[in-house]
């Protein structure tokens, strides 16, 4: 049957199995909006800014590990979709982002609205295309959920011409799809998975450090079963939360910057590491020259580019993490006695590692005269539900959650770590409720961050999306000041944000509900309270305002050394 | 250290803009870079000189290999490659060194391509060292404008690059 481009685009999203879009029209995507006016089988949110729709979709990609997709006008409506992108692109978050262009006579005529969005994306999308005859729509969007959900997962961009949106086309979805020049590496290779195998067993100070890609490649039953299996302690990246239960005994809970004394200190004193979908950042690795002096490393990745790009890699792995692992598992099940020796061997390891952990546990100095942010994080954990989705915004609030909040399932934490993006939070979380309307999702956030996107608090209400907002109030931008404390002579400029907000009234202007406290003992019951309510709220705890995040690896500084207290 | 690198491309709209904008946006150097279709439809081939040690060359190559539009990377740096350039080289010729630039040219079997009582136009292929070579000889006799194509490359022996 023939149709037009704006129709075949819809009929294509549906073929891929989306429900769900965040999208805001525009001059050159009207015709897609109005062939969604009658189309029933995909559900249309409209955020309030293109960046937050952006996040939106991101949100929803990575609570659901489907192909996130949100829709965007040209020219600004574009551009502004930039900041989701890169958000998307850092963590590898797989999304298709549809912006619609000025018809294709006009592109390069500096035409209104128009936008070379192709070329400002470039750099921060897995790929991207131009349709330039309606006739190639179809296969362009098989490739396109194609390459943004295979390998290593990515955001794709279809710039999309409003002329073609109306041509008229046969529509016919492909079966399948083949791109000669894009074969992602998916299987490990055997040979490589036996010698890993052989020289953890050989070690004695072993470390398994895991990062998102464990998450994205839904690893983390396999994971789990080898760390258990091999009783190795497990350390993972801000990304990887969640994809090692932090209640196992063999969690040594986060590395790096803020991570826990233990997980640095047996990275360092390490003998073997074992990375797994991990990327050695620097927020990781500190200083290179001094990172694991001891350590060997296998590196498993799904992306050739990440292996040996910061750190020397004794032996590479490239292949899909949830494979690898599957054939360690097998190889560790033939090679049982070597596992049981390997395993009685590790118990001076295991025995530092207890020491380390108990010398210098993640903690904090409690306060019955002011609520200290950690307190607020182990409350909502205490009285979350068991698979509650939490995301947050980038700052201190960001690292409290990581630290104290202990994630036990994966794709329960959404949070950008790669881009560090101030105001993702509450959009993400937007996303993720979209997808699970019956799941409680709660964004933690700062009160810097959460007023970069705090209009989206009418998409909430709108859509009867029951986030639950918990804003850990400082009036300060806390990361920074922090490092202006530590860094710079408590030099504050420009981080105090002078203004106080109420978050109550601003809660009500847009028809939610809003509490608001600086007492301890009011935490308990405002967070008991607003978890019970039908739809969205603002839980606003007023902060000890000079907290720091402790530890803290200083940039550029050796992992080991660690500012402990100051 | 110099390397000459081999990239197939699937011959889509931006891809030169995809590979150009790899090199810059993660700081890798390009000394010369060409581009033209193969024999095959649909596919284009560059040809990319660029610098760094191993480990950059790595990291340049995976890079490049990781562009979804890169079908292929083959990296000539030991010698497998055979390489040429092409050069158009305006020279100053009068009275005592136009003799001279003729000798120069039929030494580097090159060829004039158009005369002027004042200048020589040259077309000069060969190696790049080479082309560095005759524009050494040339350079103290009066270089008024050089253009130079970079390096293009091919493999030795028999097979093609499929193998």
């Amino acid at each position: 049957m023939k149709m037009n481009g704006a129709r075949i685009l819809l009929e294509c999203l549906k073929k891929e199995g989306v429900d769900t879009i965040f999208g805001y029209p525009g001059g050159t995507v009207i015709n897609i909006y109005d062939e969604l006016f009658s189309f029933k089988d995909i559900r249309h949110i409209l955020p309030r800014h293109e960046q937050a729709g952006t996040h939106a979709a991101d949100g929803y990609a990575r609570a659901t590990g489907r192909v996130g997709v949100c829709l965007a006008t040209s020219g600004p409506g574009a551009t502004n979709t930039v900041t989701g992108i890169a958000t998307a692109y850092m963590d590898s978050i797989p999304m298709v982002i549809i912006t619609g262009q000025v018809p294709t006579p006009l592109i390069g005529n500096d035409a209104f609205q128009e936008v070379d969005i192709i070329g400002i994306t470039r750099p921060c999308t897995k790929h991207s295309f131009l349709v330039r005859d309606v006739k190639d729509l179809a296969m362009i969007m098989k490739k396109a959920f194609y390459i943004a959900r295979s390998g290593r997962p990515g955001p794709v961009l279809v710039d999309f011409p409003k002329d073609v949106q109306i041509a008229q086309a046969e529509f016919s979805y492909p079966e399948t799809v083949e791109i000669r020049s894009y074969k992602p590496t998916l299987g490990g290779h055997p040979r490589q998975v036996e010698k890993a195998m052989a020289l953890m067993l050989e070690a004695h100070r072993p470390v398994m450090y895991v990062g998102g890609g464990a998450v994205l490649g839904n690893a983390s039953d396999e994971l789990t079963q080898l760390a258990r299996m091999l009783t190795i302690p497990v350390t993972t990246t801000l990304m990887g939360l969640g994809s090692f239960p932090e209640n196992d005994p063999n969690s040594l809970g986060m590395l790096g910057m803020h991570g826990a004394y233990c997980a640095n200190m047996a990275m360092t004193n390490a003998d073997l590491i074992v990375a797994i979908g991990a990327r050695f950042d620097d927020r990781v690795t500190g200083k290179l020259t001094t990172f694991a002096p001891h350590a060997k490393i296998i590196h498993v990745d799904v992306d050739p580019t990440s292996i040996k790009k910061n750190v020397r890699v004794d032996l590479p792995i490239v292949g899909d993490v949830k494979d690898v692992l599957s054939k360690m598992i097998k190889q560790a099940d033939k090679l049982s006695d070597k596992v049981a020796e390997f395993k009685a061997a590790l118990a001076p390891w295991h025995s530092d590692i207890s020491g380390w952990k108990e010398k210098h546990p993640i903690g904090y100095k409690e306060s019955s005269t002011i609520i200290k942010p950690q307190f607020v994080i182990q409350k909502l954990r205490e009285l979350s539900d068991a698979d509650a989705i939490i995301s947050t915004d980038v700052g201190q609030h960001q690292m409290w959650t990581a630290q104290f909040f202990q994630f036990n399932k994966p794709r329960t934490l959404l949070t950008s770590g790669g881009l560090g993006t101030m105001g993702f939070g509450l959009p993400a979380a937007m996303g993720a409720q979209a997808a699970y309307p019956g799941r409680q999702v709660i964004t933690i956030c700062g009160d810097g961050g959460v007023q970069m996107n705090i209009q989206e608090m009418a998409t909430l209400v709108q859509n009867k999306l029951p986030v639950k907002i918990v804003i850990l109030n400082n009036n300060f931008l806390g990361m920074v000041r922090q490092w202006q404390e530590l860094f710079f002579d408590k030099r504050y400029s420009s981080t105090c944000m002078e203004l106080p907000i109420d978050f109550v009234k601003l809660a009500e202007a847009y028809g939610a509900k809003g509490f608001s406290s600086s007492k301890p003992s009011d935490v308990e019951k405002i967070i008991k309270q607003g978890f019970k309510e039908q739809g969205p709220v603002i839980m606003e705890f007023k902060i000890a305002r000079e907290e720091k995040v402790l530890p803290m690896v200083p940039a550029g500084a050796a992992l080991n050394e660690m500012v402990l207290n100051a | 250290m110099q390397h000459t690198i081999s990239v197939l491309v699937e011959n889509e709209f931006g891809v030169l803009s995809r590979v150009s904008s790899l090199f810059s946006g993660r700081g890798f150097n390009i000394d010369s870079l060409t581009v033209a279709p193969t024999n095959e439809e649909g596919m284009s081939r560059m040809t990319i000189v660029t610098r760094g040690d191993e480990k950059i060359l790595e990291q340049i190559t995976k890079q490049l290999n990781k562009l979804i539009d890169i079908i292929k990377v083959i990296d000539f740096t030991d010698g497998s490659g055979i390489e040429r350039e092409l050069a158009l080289i305006k020279v100053t010729a009068e009275d005592e060194s136009r003799a001279e630039v003729l000798r120069i040219v039929d030494i580097f079997r090159a060829k004039i391509i158009d005369v002027t009582p004042k200048s020589y136009t040259i077309e000069a292929t060969g190696n790049p060292v080479k082309i560095d070579a005759i524009l050494d000889l040339l350079r103290p006799l009066g270089l008024k404008e050089l253009v130079r194509t970079g390096a293009v490359a091919i493999g030795r022996g028999a097979k093609g690059w499929k193998g």
